[in-house]
């Protein structure tokens, strides 16, 4: 438990917390970010110009923190570019199959007592710990 | 115009509480997801710090006849637990374990000039096609009666 960062992923965690309430409260949106990346290809112009530029602020929040702290955690080397494939294609289709991600369902569908969505949330992080189990304590 | 302003101010703060909480740091994602090993349970933190907020705050706003740029709150319309929930909920989850990257972090990484979050997010969007164009295959072989 060395790298225990428990403050700033409190910290952190709220201002997601804030930036899913300003979604709601001015847009009327849920913040899941699977929804909104899917719907870039599929909404009408008038639904596809917020979508895209909220992705634009998630990358811009990450180039302001970046300059900000540049050395604030080391980024992962030398990982297998096909796992990294295999698993965003594996996110791809289930998010949109189940209708959500860590966001929507996560932090959007709990904070709304959605049943679904807790649910989804047991079920993506009972598979998300049971792969990395296999991966890293049986293969 | 002001709906995209606050979409921009929205994905801004967003992107910088996945970076403060170290969400879009894979390594620290799998040692979250790892419990029988050398256990970070640092991301479970992040979503108290997330739902403190908006458990709150959504209880409030949705009390509102309406949102303040909109007609209307736009809320899932599902309610049941169906088998495509948890199947594509377990599969993501096994994603996010191989990877280590949930959507949100993927596309923030794109502005840490990231390779794996380039990669990520193609690979996502594959995936978002592949199961698009496997839903509409099944569809109509057992067309909905």
């Amino acid at each position: 438990m060395e790298n225990f960062t428990p403050v700033s992923a409190l910290l952190g965690g709220a201002l997601i917390g804030l930036s899913v309430t300003i979604l709601l409260l001015f847009n009327g949106r849920m913040a899941g970010i699977s929804g909104i990346m899917n719907g870039l290809f599929y909404s009408p112009k008038s639904e596809y110009i917020w979508r895209f530029t909220f992705l634009c602020g998630l990358i811009i929040g990450a180039i302001i923190f970046k300059f900000g702290a540049p050395d604030f955690f080391v980024a992962r080397q030398d990982y297998p570019l096909w796992l990294v494939a295999l698993g965003g294609f594996l996110v791809g289709i289930g998010t949109r199959l189940g209708n959500g991600c860590t966001s929507g369902h996560g932090i959007c569908g709990i904070a709304n007592l959605s049943k679904r969505s807790i649910f989804a949330t047991l079920t993506f992080m009972l598979t998300g710990m049971i792969t990395v189990y296999i991966m890293r304590h049986v293969l | 115009m002001k709906k995209v302003f606050i979409a921009l101010i929205s994905g801004i703060i967003f992107g910088l509480g996945l970076s403060l909480s170290q969400m879009i740091n894979p390594n620290k994602v799998i040692n979250f997801l790892d419990i029988s090993g050398d256990w970070d349970p640092s991301l479970a933190f992040v979503m108290l710090g997330a739902l403190l907020v908006s458990f709150i705050s959504f209880r409030l706003i949705l009390k509102k006849p309406e949102p303040i740029l909109e007609e209307s709150f736009h809320l899932s319309k599902h309610s049941n637990i169906d088998k495509p929930l948890l199947v594509g909920a377990a599969i993501f989850g096994i994603g996010w374990g191989v990877s280590g990257y949930c959507p949100g972090p993927a596309v923030a990484n794109l502005g840490t000039g990231s390779l794996e979050a380039l990669v990520m997010v193609v690979s996502i969007y594959a995936g978002f096609f592949f199961q698009k164009w496997f839903a509409s295959r099944t569809s109509m072989k057992h067309p909905p009666s």
